[in-house]
């Protein structure tokens, strides 16, 4: 059959009058008139369990969604979440069941650094969506190299920047000394830091110690940070070594401005066993809403987040925060999916998640919004400056992002 | 126990059952038309990993099966021999099949020399020895001085290695077929191996140390050069493991890796050859299983939480060994050896 352009404009409008939008789907493996296939890797098992909270509290909402909305757009959503244990061979072995066998349309928030990076090459030479990676390193972000892949949450790199604006607009005279962790994200946090710094920040720096995930205690660094003269202190390190460091700043009654980084800026696993008391004031920066605060027990999402996690995953600790950036994830993956309409093709989900504008989601502060365009692959770039103020983090100031002076 | 599994290794009898086997194993890839379409590489892909795995458990079983000692570290062999051929492939630019016999000599020597120290200790307490390996290879591989070679925390990428265009055979293929023929090599070299002096030597000292001792066997050489092989084979495995994954990282190699390998060589049977290719395929399969058994009994009885799958994983195991203790290979043998005296008997 000869197609000429009059006969594939007729029966495109067909499609369309006939209101009947199913009938006019476009689809890449995986989706169909009936069903979206989404699959993921969680670590439910080994060394980093902890964090397969994320993969359960996503199933539950995909149920809820399916159960009382019967899906997204009308297509039921089969949520395919493997445990890999945090092994990335076994990621890799999964990823490709998922791709190859049960052949699924996305790979959606796969958990991980290492694991995403075994993946990466695999997922873009397939041209599968790995879309929104559960992971703060810096590196899923680009989209010449890898327009398959996109990341989510602000990354290490872009936080750095924020507190280094922030110090250089509010602390006097400073003098910097840095604790970091020796490791990717040590490096990353300390790349995105002497960024915001700009030309001269070097010079700000008086002391820069390390230590390894593997030492038992950090106490000898944090005297030898104090012993530089140092007025302001840059503490990147993950949940033991910052209850450690903040207990031992205390102890020898150093009082810098003290700069925590996220990572390590939960209240019941870093600040609660460190002691409110020697913690009061210090700064970290936030992009969700702290749903333990009680400030916000009469907000419309906490409500609804709440209810849902009644409701749908009663089993699960509501004071842990993978239960919020799972689902703060999701909403935007459902606005993606939404955005989409019947044209599920996995070029077309990849356009729609790179032309995100100005969205807020819920549970997310006031404020932040997220914004992906065709070079910009890092939709939450924003963060808010928060204080510790008594039990709670309490949000300051304006919305600080990495572009932005 | 050994005396029935032994004679797989030791007699002549099954050597065409195994040419047999090996021949389907190579067929396999042609059975491309009889699967869906594009998950046939997936398969291959898995055959893959379950031939790595088998190689590995081969390493184990000649240490533990045919020289008694028990090693709980040989996933520190296995990363061994993996960041051998990523630093090779990466740094040094070889070609992927060069690294395999690189990897078997740097991970020889490294068994060999663990296993002086290895030779004062016995049964439980080599098991503890060995146990720190597999603790502390990961956290090595993370050491700062040498994180320009092994990429630290975050790992080395690799490029999969590409068909040669003559063979006409898609990357999956070609990989499978690698790991086919490493597999076919190391297990017809062992197999010569235990037929030979030093086998029989290896387990006479498995079977009475001090025995072997006065017959003129010198243990202590026999040991250590066992843990070398033992060492050097898996270190293949993992060499292969680094060329098909094409990613290295330290959190491939905990000591749960360790343990499956036990797995895997327990329930195959011990002592036993074939059971070492049981073994590998077992690893694989079980995994992804249990979590299908899962994901079964939640649609099937629609539950509302999910049943742990590692817990069904454990069900499986517990019944597994206590129906065939002596593993799969030493099931079927008993059954073999039923069907046949009851035939002698009838007249």
């Amino acid at each position: 059959m000869k197609l000429t352009r009059r006969s594939v404009l007729a029966g495109a409008s067909i499609a369309i009058l006939s209101g009947r939008a199913h009938a006019a789907g476009k689809y890449s493996p995986g989706a169909s008139d009936t069903e979206i296939k989404i699959g993921q890797t969680m670590p439910y098992s080994g060394n980093a369990s902890a964090y397969g909270v994320a993969g359960r509290n996503q199933a539950a909402y995909f149920r809820m969604l399916n159960e009382t909305q019967g899906g997204i757009n009308g297509r039921k959503i089969n949520f395919i979440s493997l445990d890999d244990g945090y092994s990335p061979p076994k990621t890799v072995e999964l990823t490709r069941q998922l791709v190859e066998r049960d052949q699924v349309l996305i790979d959606f928030y796969p958990l991980g650094t290492q694991c995403n990076t075994a993946i990466q090459k695999y997922l873009n030479q397939k041209k599968v969506p790995q879309l929104f990676v559960a992971s703060g390193a810096s590196k899923w972000g680009k989209p010449k190299e890898f327009p398959w892949t996109i990341g989510w949450q602000p990354d290490y790199h872009t936080e750095g920047v924020i507190y280094a604006k922030h110090l250089k607009a509010n602390v006097k005279d400073p003098k910097i000394a840095i604790l970091r962790q020796n490791d990717d994200m040590g490096n990353d946090y300390l790349d995105g830091f002497y960024e915001g710094l700009g030309e001269d920040g070097k010079k700000l720096i008086v002391a820069d110690a390390t230590y390894e995930v593997t030492d038992p205690t950090v106490d000898s660094q944090i005297l030898q940070l104090r012993n530089s003269g140092a007025n302001t202190f840059f503490n990147v390190t993950t949940p033991k070594f910052a209850a450690q460091a903040i207990k031992k700043v205390a102890e020898i009654g150093w009082k810098p401005n003290h700069y925590l980084v996220a990572v390590a800026a939960s209240l019941g696993a870093v600040i609660r066993p460190a002691g409110f008391d020697n913690a009061q004031g210090i700064i970290t920066s936030q992009f969700l809403k702290d749903v333990t605060d009680p400030r916000w027990d009469n907000d419309e999402d906490v409500k609804v987040w709440r209810k849902f996690m009644a409701d749908w995953n009663p089993t699960a600790n509501v004071m842990e925060g993978s239960n919020v950036s799972s689902y703060v994830v999701i909403k935007g993956l459902e606005h993606v999916l939404r955005k989409c309409g019947d044209d599920l093709t996995r070029e077309n989900i990849m356009r729609q998640a790179a032309s995100i504008k100005d969205l807020e989601l819920p549970l997310m502060l006031p404020g932040i919004k997220v914004n992906t365009s065709p070079t910009n692959f890092y939709p939450i770039n924003q963060l808010r400056m928060a204080k510790l103020e008594g039990e709670h983090w309490v949000v300051f100031g304006e919305t600080m992002s990495r572009d932005a002076v | 126990m050994a005396a029935v599994t032994n004679s797989w290794a030791t007699k002549g009898g099954p050597g065409v059952v195994a040419i047999a086997f090996w021949a389907l194993l190579a067929l396999l890839p042609f059975g491309e038309r009889f699967v869906a379409e594009g998950s046939f590489d997936y398969y291959l892909f898995m055959g893959q990993a379950m031939l790595i795995n088998a190689i590995a458990i081969l390493g184990l079983n000649l240490l533990i099966g045919f020289n008694g000692q028990i090693s709980l570290g040989h996933s520190a062999f296995f990363a061994v021999g993996a960041y051998t051929a990523a630093i090779l492939m990466n740094f040094a630019g070889w070609p992927y099949w060069a690294t395999l016999p690189i990897a078997a000599i740097v991970c020889f020597v490294a068994g060999y020399l663990f296993g002086f120290p290895a030779l004062k200790l016995e049964g439980h307490y080599l098991a503890l020895a060995t146990f720190t390996l597999a603790i502390a290879v990961p956290q090595l591989l993370k050491y700062k001085p040498i994180g320009k070679w092994t990429g630290g925390v975050g790992g080395l990428l690799l490029d999969k290695p590409e068909a040669p265009e003559w063979t006409g055979l898609g990357q999956d293929q070609f990989l499978y077929y690698l790991c086919l023929i490493v597999s076919i090599l190391s297990f017809w070299a062992v197999r010569n191996l235990l037929r030979g002096r030093g086998g029989r030597a290896m387990m006479a000292i498995r079977d009475h140390a001090m025995a072997a001792g006065t017959m003129g066997i010198d243990t202590a050489r026999y040991k250590t050069v066992t843990f070398g092989i033992s060492a050097g084979i898996t270190g293949i495995s993992g060499a292969l493991s680094a060329i098909t994954v094409a990613f290295v990282a330290p959190d491939s190699f905990t000591l749960q890796l360790a343990v499956s390998f036990l797995v895997g060589l327990v329930v195959g049977g011990i002592a036993s050859l074939p059971g070492c290719l049981i073994g590998g395929a077992f690893i694989v399969l079980i995994q992804n299983s249990s979590q299908s058994i899962s994901d079964w009994m939640k649609s099937t009885f629609s539950l509302r939480y999910d049943v742990p799958a590692w817990a069904i994983y454990g069900v499986l195991l517990i019944a597994l060994m206590y129906f065939m203790p002596r593993g799969i290979m030493g099931g079927i043998e008993a059954v073999f050896q039923r069907l046949t005296t009851r035939r002698e008997r009838q007249p």
